[in-house]
Order: C-alpha cells, then sequence, then structure tokens
C-alpha cells in the first residue's frame, strides 16, 4: 500500500518536472524558433523530468521520507530509464536529425542514422578501457559499465565547466578588467566600417554594369557549354570577364575586412554598456562579489593541486567535519545526528539548485550564441545529452558532500564504481581547465587594446 | 558609369529565411550555390530602368544591404546595426512561408529600423498589435517577400497564402511569394517582375521627384550616437 502511495507521489513530481522542462524549452531555448519536431520537445523534457527526480531522491534519502524500499526501486528504475536516453534513444536522434539537414543523403535518412548511432556506440565503449573504473566481473550490458562510462564524460564536462566558470566568474564581475573605451573610439570604427561598405558598393556597381553591357552586347556569360565551347573559351575569352574576376577577390578581401570590423564595433558597444552597467549599484554590488570569487577560485586550484600532489580524496564530508570541529574544539554538544541531516540537507539543497540553475543558463547562452534554424534540433539535442551526462554525474561527485550513512543509497545503486577515481579525475580536469582559462582570458586580454589603436 | 545616381534598400528579416539567396538572384540572376550565414551586413547592386519603355527612362544604381542577424540579437549587435539604417529609401521585409515566427517577427524589424532615431538599442514591448500610426505615417515603401514557396504543399497553400496577405495589408505594401532557388519567379514579365518593378520605381520617386513636398526620414544623424547612447541604460 505505501509502495502505491510513494510511487504516485513520485510520478507527481516528475510530471512536474516534465512540465517545467517543457516551459522552458518554449520559452527560453526556442522563443526565436518554430517547433516542428515535438519528439525533441518531447525528450529535452524527459531527461529533465528523470534528472530532476534523481536529486528529488536524494532530498528524500536525507529526510528520510518515503519507504526504503519503494525508494531503492525508484532510483533503479530512474537510473535505468536515464541511461536508456542518454545511450541509446538520444545519439540515434542526434545523428537522426544532422543526417535529415544534409540534402544529399535525405533519403536514406533510417541506416546512415543507425550507422551514426553504432560508430558513437563502439567510440563510447571503447572510452572505458584506459580508466580504472570498474571491477572487472561484470556483464556487457550492466548498470555499472554504462553508469562507469557516463560518469566518465560527466565528470570531465562538469569539471570543464567549473574551471571555466571559476576563472571566467570574477574575470567578468571585476571591473578592474575592463577596457577603456570612448564614444569616439566608437565613432571612428564605425566611420571606417562604412567606409570599406561604400568600397564595396563601388566595386560592384562597377562589376553590374560591366554585366549589363556585356549582356546587352549579346555575350552572354554563361558557363561554356560543349568541347568547342571550351576550348572558344580558352583561347578567346573577353576581356570583361577578366576584369570581374579582378574586382570579385578585391570585393571578397573588402567583405571579410568589413565583417571584421562589424565584429569589433560589437565588441566596443558591449564593453561601453559593461562600463555604463559597473557604474550602478548593482554594477558596484558584482564587481565586489567579484574579488571574493576570485579568492575563491584561488583557493579551488590550490585545493586541486593539493589534492593530486599529496594523492589524497577526502573521507569525511565537510558536514560531519564541520560538526567534528565544534564539538572538539569548540566544546559545543548537540545532537549530532539531528544537526547533520538537516545542514546535510540545505548543503546537498544549495548545491543541486545552484547547478541546475547555473547549468541551465549556460545552455541558453551556449543554445543563443550557436544555432541557427537549421541546426537548432541537432543543437538542442546535444545540449540534453550534456544535460543528463551533467546530472548523473553530479549524483556520482554529491556522494562524497553527504554523511555516511546517506551515502548508502547511491553506493547499492550505483554499484562498485571506484568513487575516489572520479574525484581525482574531476581535480584534474578542474586545474588543467582553470589554468588554460587563464592563459585563455590573458591572451584575449593582451591582443584586444591593440586592435584600436591604429587609426 | 558610377555617376549614375543610387538609391539604398535594406533587406531585413530573421536569420535563415533566404535574405542573401533572394539579394543574389535579385542582383546577379543567379541562383546562390553555397548561402552561408551573414555576419553583419552585405550589400549587392541591382541596375534598374526607372520608368522603362517611356521617354523618361532613366537607369539608377539600387544598393541592396542584407542585414544579417535575428529580432532577439544582444543589444550591443542592435546598437552597430543602427548604423547600416542611415539615410535608407527603401525596406524589403523577408519572411518564411514555412515558419510563422518569422512572419511575427517582421514587426519588431521594421520598427526597430523606424524608431531607430528614438530607441536605438531597440528594445520593443510587442503585445503581439501593431501600431497602425507608426505605418501610417511612414514614408518609406516597403514591400513584403514570401521565400521558401516550394516547400509548403498544395493543400496547404491557400492557408499561407491568405495569411501573408493579411500581413502585407498591415505594412500598407505589396507582396510577393517566391522560391529563391527558382529564377522563373521573377521571369521578365512575369507579375511578380512587375510589382518589384513597381516597387523600386516608387523607391526612386520618393527619393528623387517627391523630395521638396514631403519630408524624408533616414538623414544621418550623429546625434543618434551621443544623445542616443545615454539611453541605452534606461532600456533595459
Amino acid at each position: 500500500m505505501s509502495f502505491l502511495i510513494d510511487s504516485s507521489i513520485m510520478i507527481t513530481s516528475q510530471i512536474c518536472f516534465f512540465g517545467f522542462g517543457w516551459l522552458f524549452f518554449m520559452r527560453q531555448l526556442f522563443k526565436d524558433y518554430e517547433v516542428r519536431q515535438y519528439v525533441v520537445q518531447v525528450i529535452f523534457s524527459v531527461t529533465f523530468a528523470f534528472s530532476c527526480t534523481m536529486f528529488e531522491l536524494i532530498i528524500f534519502e536525507i529526510l528520510g521520507v518515503l519507504n526504503s524500499s519503494s525508494r531503492y526501486f525508484h532510483w533503479k528504475m530512474n537510473l535505468c530509464v536515464i541511461l536508456l536516453i542518454l545511450v541509446f534513444m538520444i545519439p540515434f536522434y542526434i545523428g537522426y536529425f544532422f543526417v535529415s539537414n544534409i540534402r544529399l543523403l535525405h533519403k536514406q535518412r533510417l541506416p546512415f542514422s543507425c550507422l551514426l548511432w553504432l560508430t558513437f556506440m563502439y567510440f563510447f565503449w571503447k572510452l572505458g578501457d584506459p580508466f580504472p573504473i570498474l571491477s572487472p566481473k561484470h556483464g556487457i550490458l550492466s548498470i555499472e559499465q554504462l553508469i562507469s562510462r557516463v560518469g566518465v564524460i560527466g565528470v570531465t564536462l562538469m569539471a570543464l565547466l567549473s574551471g571555466f566558470g571559476a576563472v571566467n566568474c570574477p574575470y567578468t564581475y571585476m571591473s578592474y578588467f575592463l577596457r577603456n573605451v570612448t564614444d569616439t573610439d566608437i565613432l571612428a570604427l564605425e566611420r571606417r566600417l562604412l567606409q570599406t561598405m561604400d568600397m564595396i558598393i563601388s566595386k560592384k556597381k562597377r562589376m553590374a554594369m560591366a554585366r549589363r553591357t556585356m549582356f546587352q552586347k549579346g555575350e552572354v556569360h554563361n558557363k561554356p557549354s560543349g568541347f568547342w565551347g571550351m576550348i572558344k573559351s580558352v583561347t578567346a575569352s573577353a576581356p570583361g570577364s577578366e576584369n570581374l574576376t579582378l574586382i570579385q577577390q578585391e570585393v571578397d578581401a573588402l567583405e571579410e575586412l568589413s565583417r571584421q570590423l562589424f565584429l569589433e564595433t560589437v565588441d566596443l558597444y558591449a564593453t561601453k554598456e559593461r562600463i555604463e552597467y559597473s557604474k550602478t549599484f548593482k554594477g558596484k554590488y558584482f564587481n565586489f562579489l567579484g574579488y571574493f570569487f576570485s579568492i575563491y577560485c584561488v583557493w579551488k586550484i590550490f585545493m586541486a593541486t593539493i589534492n593530486i600532489v599529496f594523492d589524497r580524496v577526502g573521507k569525511t564530508d565537510p558536514v560531519t567535519r564541520g560538526i567534528e570541529i565544534t564539538v572538539n574544539y569548540l566544546g559545543i554538544q548537540f545532537d549530532v545526528k539531528f544537526w547533520s541531516q538537516h545542514i546535510s540537507f540545505i548543503l546537498v539543497g544549495i548545491i543541486i539548485v545552484t547547478s541546475i540553475r547555473g547549468l541551465l543558463i549556460t545552455l541558453t547562452k551556449f543554445f543563443y550564441a550557436i544555432s541557427s534554424s537549421k541546426s537548432s534540433n541537432v543543437i538542442v539535442l546535444l545540449l540534453a545529452q550534456i544535460m543528463g551526462m551533467y546530472f548523473v554525474s553530479s549524483v556520482l561527485l554529491i556522494r562524497m558532500s553527504m554523511p555516511l550513512e546517506y551515502r548508502t543509497i547511491i553506493t547499492e545503486v550505483l554499484g562498485e564504481l571506484q568513487f575516489n577515481f572520479y574525484h581525482r579525475w574531476f581535480d584534474v580536469i578542474f586545474l588543467v581547465s582553470a589554468l588554460s582559462s587563464i592563459l585563455f582570458l590573458y591572451l584575449a586580454h593582451k591582443q584586444a587594446p591593440e586592435k584600436h589603436v591604429a587609426p | 558609369m558610377a555617376s549614375l545616381d543610387r538609391v539604398k534598400v535594406l533587406v531585413l528579416g530573421d536569420s535563415g529565411v533566404g535574405k542573401s539567396s533572394l539579394v543574389h538572384l535579385l542582383c546577379q540572376n543567379q541562383v546562390l550555390g553555397n548561402p552561408s550565414w551573414t555576419v553583419g551586413c552585405s550589400v549587392d547592386v541591382r541596375v534598374h530602368d526607372y520608368k522603362e519603355g517611356t521617354p523618361e527612362e532613366k537607369t539608377y544604381y539600387i544598393e541592396l544591404w542584407d542585414v544579417g542577424g535575428s529580432v532577439g540579437s544582444a543589444s550591443s549587435v542592435k546598437s552597430t546595426r543602427t548604423v547600416f539604417y542611415n539615410s535608407v529609401n527603401g525596406i524589403i521585409l523577408v519572411h518564411d512561408l514555412t515558419n510563422k515566427k518569422s512572419s511575427q517577427n517582421l514587426y519588431r524589424w521594421s520598427l526597430e529600423v523606424l524608431n531607430r532615431d528614438s530607441m536605438p538599442t531597440g528594445v520593443l514591448v510587442m503585445n503581439g498589435d501593431y501600431d497602425q500610426e507608426k505605418f501610417a505615417d511612414n514614408q518609406i515603401p516597403l514591400l513584403v517577400i514570401g521565400t521558401k514557396l516550394d516547400q509548403i504543399h498544395e493543400t496547404k497553400r491557400h492557408e499561407v497564402l491568405t495569411r501573408t496577405a493579411f500581413l502585407a495589408e498591415d505594412f500598407n505594401a505589396e507582396e510577393i511569394n517566391l522560391d529563391c532557388t527558382n529564377p522563373r519567379y521573377l521571369a521578365a514579365g512575369s507579375s511578380n517582375a512587375v510589382k518589384l518593378s513597381r516597387f523600386f520605381d516608387k523607391v526612386i520617386e520618393m527619393r528623387y521627384f517627391l523630395r521638396d513636398s514631403n519630408q524624408i526620414p533616414g538623414f544621418p544623424d550623429r546625434k543618434r550616437l551621443l544623445g542616443g547612447t545615454f539611453k541605452n541604460l534606461h532600456y533595459d
């Protein structure tokens, strides 16, 4: 009986999450496009719903809500469904939509997408070989095998995003790094842009006029047809067409220049807006936060290095350690069990909410930047895949932040994974990502001001 | 040769509707083989005979400025785009017949150009209605072109064409529906070619022959930058 009640609670919450994912998709991601293939929207919402349910189960575990056996059952079911989606459905559909975009292969979409899917599975399987993730006594298609590989990809993604985010956040918040941009700079650049456009126009006018006179004189600018046509065009090419190709080359170069000038102007406008924003109250607040975040970022890089160098993986979670410190050093006595439950609930809850929110915002920004009307389906599916893998590996890593008694369910359900490996891997990739972001931002920052010095 | 008079026509529309293909077709009478994203603005020139066949026939250059991007772009992109909107003599609004959103976005596009003096960042509150008065005062001739006609199935054609007829009426403009990969839609003598020719004639007339009696909006405005940019703050 209680199983039924528990299941109905789970299902209602899943439907809520599904609805939220659906709305997010329609209102945020796809607000400039038309949804033609509802499959994409359904897949995205389903992935989101099942990922959030996993987090919900963790929270229930901590709070002790629902029957323990029904929790276990739902964990298993959830995990199976998510793995099914991440490993089978989404890659297949990505291949399918990718192939439908290519005109040539339009007729044989299905076989080609199956081919792509098989290639994906092959590489996905090979991924597991160089990593010591499993004890080798499990079957081929068990949950552990799939989860271990999904975990590797997801943890890599998480670490890359964390590393870049940790460095980029203070860089964008702090106004120390803002270049000084004045109105005259922008005006000068705009003038150059318009001059370039005028030059392109005058050349195109010459070309248009030349084409028109050639057309009127009867020299139709056709491709040489037939054998004799080709021979004739070699020996007696009209002088007009030679001129045209020369001018066309000049026009191509000028067009490239105009594109660059356009992008530089956009950049200057964006910097100017940021300067204006930093003078407001909100801007000053974020600037202040930026200093905090830079200290936090340095500390995290330091800790990651220590972890790697001294080869240690934390055994106790922060909650228990905090409680230990207060009990032992500060001499305050309180009900450990009660407090550890509530504090870990709050801590884990905050981690979950901020990571979901952060991921959705990043995904939206990414989507706006790179999608077009043709590729929007493929990109959304890729994002759904990333989101699913990210959430699955969050579950793997969150285990470290929970006290021992709550870790059991994750360990039970996910099987005998070498959890320590994932933490070590996270530290390594985080370090690499943070250091290369610092390098990248440094180079980008250095290069930018030099561009605008020239007249 | 370059001493012919010129008029400037903007080609606006959402990303991916086919503006670059259309401009290529109009100016070079050939289909564009490899369309790719337009960054910034690409220009092409068409030589047009004003009042062809009459004694007052005169040749003009028509510059077609194909501005890339979407209505939802960042405000820095919109501010940069406004530099292309100076001294515009005509506007061609392009939408995709298979994508309703691109037709709806045309209202925002046209307002972005027509309001560039007052709201340079173009942040508008559109609740689906539009302000007919803005379009009534407007002196700049408009033309609405719907692309990808070949991808509309025969059975749905009537419904789509009715919808676009309403759209064109809202803008007080003519409309043409075609497929940019097929030059026969604009073959000489077809009704589409006649409409196009009439539109260009109207643009030239507004620019050169009705100058004294009407006020032509759209002269280059320096104040746009200096006065307008400080309004940026309040329109986010």
